[in-house]
């Protein structure tokens, strides 16, 4: 089998309302799949039937080559799952609940091991309630690995997470993925499908909007960079427009946003404008290049700002 | 099988570690039978047959241990993991719902059994408490009481919308059960009206049973009791299956 994960027209309501409308995709081995797209695009829902803890109306899903409905618990065997609300007993050591989860699988991980590799050695006789966000966070993504699957499912892993908590994270995802695991993640974090996903599939009302690598769907969106700096007032910059890449200059007061692409020759659009500068020798400061990135995308897509 | 044990150990780890659920069925009873002893003492009386107040009040004391696990406890313990997702949790991992249940059930189950050593050592040790019956025979007694009492306990897990209410209404049910089964007020004093609530007050029967365990009767003077609790056992039981639910 080619794929780890087959959808084919899944299709899902709850009442009246749609949660996922006719969504199919596959996903490869070994890779980082996202599904991105604001809360209530259906994207729990979608990887709640790939778990088989959710009946879907109609569409054929195969995780691994099985049917999650017919063959629920072969498929827990066989995958970890991270759930975006759960929770554990408060007063079980971190320790304990590795050791009972172990208990559920013929062939578990050592589980100290697993706890040093995520960093909770030390944590191992802590209450689970006494543990932070972040801490809590990696308990769970322990307890998906457990296992030792194949393929892994972690739903809205760092939402609720500080900065750096979310960052370490990533590095801990990307390990899994490394060492051979598929990881099949949601999010609704636009910077954290862009840097984490090596595919991404943009969900908004239960369809998928776009599909692609990250860095494909920015380069297709074919949106300019832009160009920011500070110059001092009566500086003509105008004539920024004969620059190879350049397609308009915007001034208001002392900011200057210089839009564009990269030149014919492949130099990024900042690299004509700093040697413009330097040639006219016009001051500037506070010189800086933003790309589009997947939040631009999402924009043009569906034509409104991601909301948290 | 290994699942099921090591979820028996953690939940009565749990148990202990949570002592509110410990105090209510392991040491207020024995508090409360301490206060009554000192008082009331366990010289013979011919209001309790020839026996003394002790030898009726603890084998009635040990079926309202069984009635607070059962309504109680157990109930608030799945209303607890349903409503933080920790049933959730373990759905999704292979582990058997037979197991997740069955470890709470023996926890519930060993918790009142050590209730009912407690009361048993207090009146044995401090009050001279008398015992006419046969172990085994007790013993099937409590196990019944315990079968018949968690299938009601079961089927309040499933109907409790969340702890909250689950605490009120496990409140309104148990109260009245304890009140109105003729251990803590004697069915003497009573209207007949309060008296007809008695006899359907299941706990009732589990007193009944109990107390006559005790004193040794034969199991032939309690066919009732015993068909009672086992009709309980069966449609409770049934319905628990029907209205549980993970999440």
């Amino acid at each position: 089998m080619n794929y780890v994960i087959e959808i084919r027209n899944l299709r899902k309501t709850y009442a009246k309302t749609v949660a996922v409308e006719d969504l199919s995709l596959d996903v490869n081995e070994g890779e980082i799949f996202g599904m991105v797209g604001p809360n209530g695009a259906g994207k729990t829902t979608t990887i709640e039937c790939l778990e088989g803890l959710r009946l879907p109306d109609s569409g054929e899903i195969r995780v691994l080559g099985l049917d999650p409905t017919r063959q629920e618990r072969a498929l827990r065997y066989a995958v970890g799952i991270q759930l975006q609300k759960s929770q554990l007993p408060d007063q079980l050591t971190v320790g304990e609940v590795l050791d009972l989860f172990s208990s559920f699988y013929p062939d578990p991980a050592p589980w100290p091991d697993l706890l040093a590799r995520l960093g909770l050695a030390e944590k191992r006789n802590a209450w689970f309630a006494k543990l932070s966000g972040g801490q809590q966070q990696r308990v769970f993504i322990a307890l998906a690995l457990i296992n030792r699957p194949r393929l892994v499912f972690l739903d809205e892993l760092t939402t609720g997470l500080d900065p750096q908590a979310r960052r370490s994270i990533w590095d801990l995802v990307r390990e899994v993925r490394d060492g051979g695991c598929t990881v099949f993640l949601t999010t609704h974090f636009m910077d954290e499908a862009e840097t984490l996903c090596d595919r991404v599939a943009v969900i908004d009302h239960g369809k998928i909007a776009a599909l692609d690598t990250p860095a494909a769907l920015v380069r297709g969106l074919g949106a300019e960079s832009r160009v920011l700096f500070d110059t001092l007032n009566g500086s003509d910059v105008q004539a920024l427009t004969g620059v190879d890449g350049v397609t308009r200059v915007e001034r208001d007061g002392r900011r200057v946003i210089v839009y564009g692409r990269p030149s014919a020759s492949g130099q990024p659009l900042i690299g004509g404008v700093v040697s413009w500068l330097s040639a006219q020798k016009v001051a500037y400061s506070d010189i800086r290049m933003e790309q589009p990135n997947l939040e631009d995308v999402f924009l043009q897509l569906t034509g409104r700002a991601m909301r948290d | 099988m290994k699942s099921f044990w090591k979820l028996t150990a953690a939940e009565c780890k749990l148990y202990f570690r949570f002592p509110i659920a410990a105090f209510f069925t392991l040491a207020l009873l024995p508090m409360i039978l301490l206060l009554l002893g000192a008082i009331f003492g366990n010289d013979p009386s011919p209001t309790f047959g020839g026996a003394g107040f002790l030898d009726t009040a603890v084998p009635g004391f040990i079926a309202l241990v069984i009635a607070i696990s059962a309504v109680m406890s157990l109930p608030m313990a799945l209303t607890t993991y349903r409503e933080r997702g920790i049933l959730r949790r373990y759905r999704a991992t292979p582990v058997s719902p037979a197991a997740v249940l069955g470890a709470q059930l023996v926890t519930q189950f060993a918790m009142t059994a050590l209730g009912m050593v407690f009361l048993i050592l207090i009146g044995k040790g401090l009050f001279h408490l008398k015992f006419a019956g046969n172990i085994a025979s007790v013993m099937a007694a409590f196990t019944l009481g315990c079968l018949s009492f968690f299938s009601i306990g079961m089927v309040l897990a499933g109907v409790f919308p969340n702890t909250r209410a689950g605490t009120i209404i496990g409140n309104v049910i148990l109260q009245p059960m304890i009140y109105l089964c003729g251990v803590t007020f004697p069915k003497e004093v009573m209207s007949e009206g309060m008296q007809q609530a008695i006899r359907f007050n299941p706990l009732t029967h589990v007193v009944t049973l109990m107390q006559g365990m005790w004193r040794g009767d034969a199991w032939a003077q309690h066919q009732t009791e015993v068909m009672i609790l086992g009709v309980l056992l069966v449609v409770f039981g049934l319905i628990a299956v029907r209205v549980f639910r993970w999440e």
